[in-house]
């Protein structure tokens, strides 16, 4: 039998010198030999992922030996899991893409869990990767071993332990799939490290496997025309707008849809920048922060048109008590939304795109049969003297200190409507979703569903490894900046020159703000002596941490410090903005309590009377 | 609060079961009966999962256990339109006094003797939970050594099969 010379068997190689073969290159798509983790490497490369935040450990150190010669793949070392996660989900968000975030096993694998569970309330697209021990070892409490398939799996997609280095880029290429697709959602891969290790053959594409995973994108056409005759027929409709619309792309569409129709328009936290904030139909923010404006109209409004929205309990108030007198449409990509807090009276299962498209279409036709359109004109009247003796605002703080939303206010007006806003969670967050202007899709990123405190300075190194050429300011709270500014080293040695705007009321605010209102002023290991001791100095902090530090105290700084910050773009900035610790959150619905009797500030119940009467 | 008898077509891999069950814990229902089997597609498994609740959480959990990716498909079966079988084995006390008397109730039942002992006897029998705890009724009497029973498996009547057109 004769064979091919370029063919010898390991060990007969007739070469006259030692050292390792050139490597063959094969035909694209023809199997070749590499490790599983070379295998890892090449399924990333070839699926598109150009940044993978991580930290190495014990049982993925093989993946991170080919990821060093990967020209495709840029990693970023970050200075703990938690802040990697939050980063794939902060570079997702402002991108759209897939974040990827990479740790070892047991406790790297576990302080994945928070941004996991925050990715799967939010639906971001996330792959996680992590290290398990090797597989003779499974399940005997090896060191640094924990079942985090297991453990992930009430807050994922979907997980899957890769058992065979031949399913490393059928896993990869799945993980993609279901994380982007559909309803996104985190997806989390474990490899063993014997799997990693063992010789494998890879070809790409994989053939993938999924007879469970159908997701519907296209609308059923009869229940558009439904949808269409209900809205053609309304005489107080509202626009419930959620974050699918940002996630199916669907901005421009809904655009179109509001200004054919007239309809106002409210945004949920997820969904700020879906809708122009300057667009005079848009009522503003719905919810337990929201505008009297937006809350208002939900509640007198006769239909609400869901759009890629889930009713979530921080909309709704008192469930039984929400927009009592209004038809439901509920368009979602996902079934298990749709009359799962509030009966629809039409479901419409499918993309947001897809959807918005077809229901312009429905309602001009549906209009153009109608013997006279309705009238919208009364509703607007309505609306537009509640939103004007209801306007958002704020009052200076009796005792002389800074105002915090002054502060927000003037980041949003001076920096502008393109840039990139993140948050934590808190007074700073309901504040900056209030008082800062977005005008586009992706350009405000936070953390709703979970309300993770940490969130905004990793998520917002995410945004700014995505949008390199995007100005990204992390608006923070002094409480959730103490738990991830480790990150801020890895800004500044990774070159992802951001803004962190801490918010620095010395105190836990919204949990202060709770107990000024519930627990009679009773201030319970709230404070957090930033302002009485000075501990950290955010300024020093962020200085040794290798970024600019910068602090302001007094109205007249406010500006200054803010252009100062702007003009920065070599090393991360940290401002510490001494706000404050009196401000509150208004207007309010408190928790439990029925939307209608939101108030506007302390006591005023603009739409309590009304329905009183 | 109702009885409902759902038939899930799963992929056959590991930890598809600790989804399932993780599901209906997570979201509070409480499973009565439980089973899981091969198929005759080498890839799919079926489960049989009795819960008693009412028609609005089913059609949510429904949906939720839809949203599992190893889950193909969801059929529940109606009492009517399905035939629906448990397996019980229950090892009775019977002495030479009694044993005629307990052999005949397991007659009436066609139900069968599998084993025995000058004390004891274990019977085997199978049928809807009904029919089963009827016979346990009927043999407590002589006293109940030991009880097992399976989970609840079920099939649609007809000709026509819920797996045909599950996987692509």
């Amino acid at each position: 039998m004769t064979s091919a010379p370029s063919r010898q068997a390991p060990g007969e190689s007739s070469s006259p010198r030692p050292g390792p073969r050139p490597k063959p290159t094969p035909p694209t798509g023809a199997p070749i030999r590499v490790t599983g983790a070379q295998s890892l490497v090449r399924s990333l490369e070839a699926v598109g992922c150009e940044v993978v935040f991580g930290i190495p450990g014990g049982t993925i150190l093989p993946a991170y030996d080919p990821l060093l010669d990967s020209t495709k793949v840029r990693h970023v070392l970050v200075r703990h899991e938690q802040g990697a996660g939050h980063a794939a989900t902060g570079y997702a968000q402002a991108t759209g893409r897939v974040g990827v975030c990479m740790a070892t096993s047991g406790p790297g694998a576990t302080n994945l869990v928070t941004p996991l569970a925050d990715a799967n309330m939010d639906s971001v697209p996330v792959v996680a990767i992590t290290g398990q021990q090797s597989r003779p070892l499974i399940g005997t409490d090896a060191f640094q071993e924990a079942d985090i398939c297991g453990i992930t799996m009430p807050i994922t997609k979907h997980n899957v332990l890769v058992t065979d280095p031949a399913e490393i880029p059928r896993a990869i290429a799945e993980a993609f799939h279901l994380a982007s697709t559909g309803r996104p959602g985190p997806v989390l891969v474990d490899i063993p490290k014997d799997v990693l290790q063992e010789i494998t053959s890879f070809s790409w594409p994989p053939e993938m496997r999924l007879p469970g995973y159908r997701p519907t994108t296209r609308p059923h056409g009869k229940q558009v025309r439904e949808a269409a005759k209900l809205v053609a027929a309304s005489r107080k409709p509202v626009l419930y707008v959620g974050g699918g619309v940002i996630k199916a792309g669907a901005s421009a569409e809904l655009l179109r849809l509001a200004e054919e129709t007239g309809i106002p328009v409210v945004t949920t936290l997820m969904a700020k920048g879906a809708f122009p904030d300057s667009h005079p139909q848009h009522m503003g923010m719905p919810g337990m922060h929201g505008s009297v404006g937006a809350v208002a109209a939900m509640q007198q409004a006769d239909l609400l048109v869901a759009l890629g929205a889930r009713f979530d309990d921080r909309v709704t108030g008192q469930l039984s008590s929400f927009a009592p007198d209004a038809k439901v449409v509920h368009a979602d990509i996902d079934p298990a939304e749709i009359s799962k807090n509030r009966r629809a009276d039409v479901p419409i299962v499918g993309d947001c795109k897809e959807i918005i498209t077809e229901l312009i279409d429905a309602i001009r036709a549906e209009r153009e049969g109608a013997a006279k359109p309705v009238d919208l004109t009364p509703w607007w009247e309505q609306l537009n003297s509640l939103r004007e003796t209801f306007p958002l605002g704020y009052d200076w703080p009796a005792d002389g200190t800074l105002s915090p939303q002054f502060v927000i206010e003037r980041i949003g007006q001076l920096v502008g409507p393109d840039a990139l806003y993140t948050a934590g969670v808190g007074q700073h967050q309901m504040w900056a979703a209030q008082f800062i202007k977005y005008e586009n899709p992706r350009s405000w990123i936070n953390s709703g569903g979970l309300g993770t405190m940490g969130f905004a300075v990793p998520a917002a190194m995410g945004a700014k490894a995505g949008a390199p050429d995007k100005q990204v300011w992390a608006i923070d709270g002094d409480g959730c900046f103490q738990m991830t500014n480790q990150e801020l080293a890895t800004c500044a040695i990774e070159g992802l020159p951001i803004k962190v705007a801490v918010i620095n009321n010395g105190n836990l605010g919204m949990v202060r703000q709770w107990q000024n209102l519930f627990y009679d002023g009773r201030y319970s290991q709230t404070d957090l002596g930033t302002h009485k001791h000075r501990i950290p100095d955010f300024k020093l902090l962020g200085e040794a941490m290798g970024c600019a530090g910068l602090r302001a105290e007094s109205r007249d700084t406010v500006d200054d410090v803010i252009r100062q910050a702007m003009e920065i773009d070599d090393r991360p900035v940290v401002i510490d903005f001494v706000v404050g610790k009196d401000a509150q959150v208004w207007p309010m619905v408190a928790a439990g309590t029925g939307n209608s009797e939101i108030m506007a500030a302390r006591g005023i119940r603009p739409l309590f009377d009304e329905d009183d009467v | 609060m109702t009885r409902h008898t759902l038939s899930v077509l799963v992929e056959d891999k590991p930890g598809v079961l600790a989804r399932v069950a993780g599901l209906f814990s997570r979201r509070g229902f409480n499973i009565e009966s439980l089973a899981v089997g091969r198929t005759e597609n080498p890839d799919v498994s079926r489960m049989t999962i009795v819960v008693s609740v009412e028609e609005l959480p089913l059609e949510q959990v429904t949906k939720q256990l839809n949203k599992l990716i190893n889950v193909i498909k969801i059929v529940e079966l109606e009492t009517p339109a399905s035939v629906q079988r448990q397996l019980l084995l229950v090892k009775v006390r019977a002495d030479a006094t009694v044993r005629s008397q307990v052999l005949e109730t397991v007659q009436l039942f066609r139900a069968k003797v599998v084993d025995v002992s000058p004390e004891a006897v274990t019977v085997e029998a199978t049928g809807t939970s009904e029919k089963l705890d009827a016979l346990l009724r009927m043999l407590e009497p002589y006293g109940l050594r030991e009880i097992v029973q399976s989970g609840m498996v079920a099939i649609g009547r007809g000709a026509r099969s819920i797996t045909a057109t599950a996987v692509r």
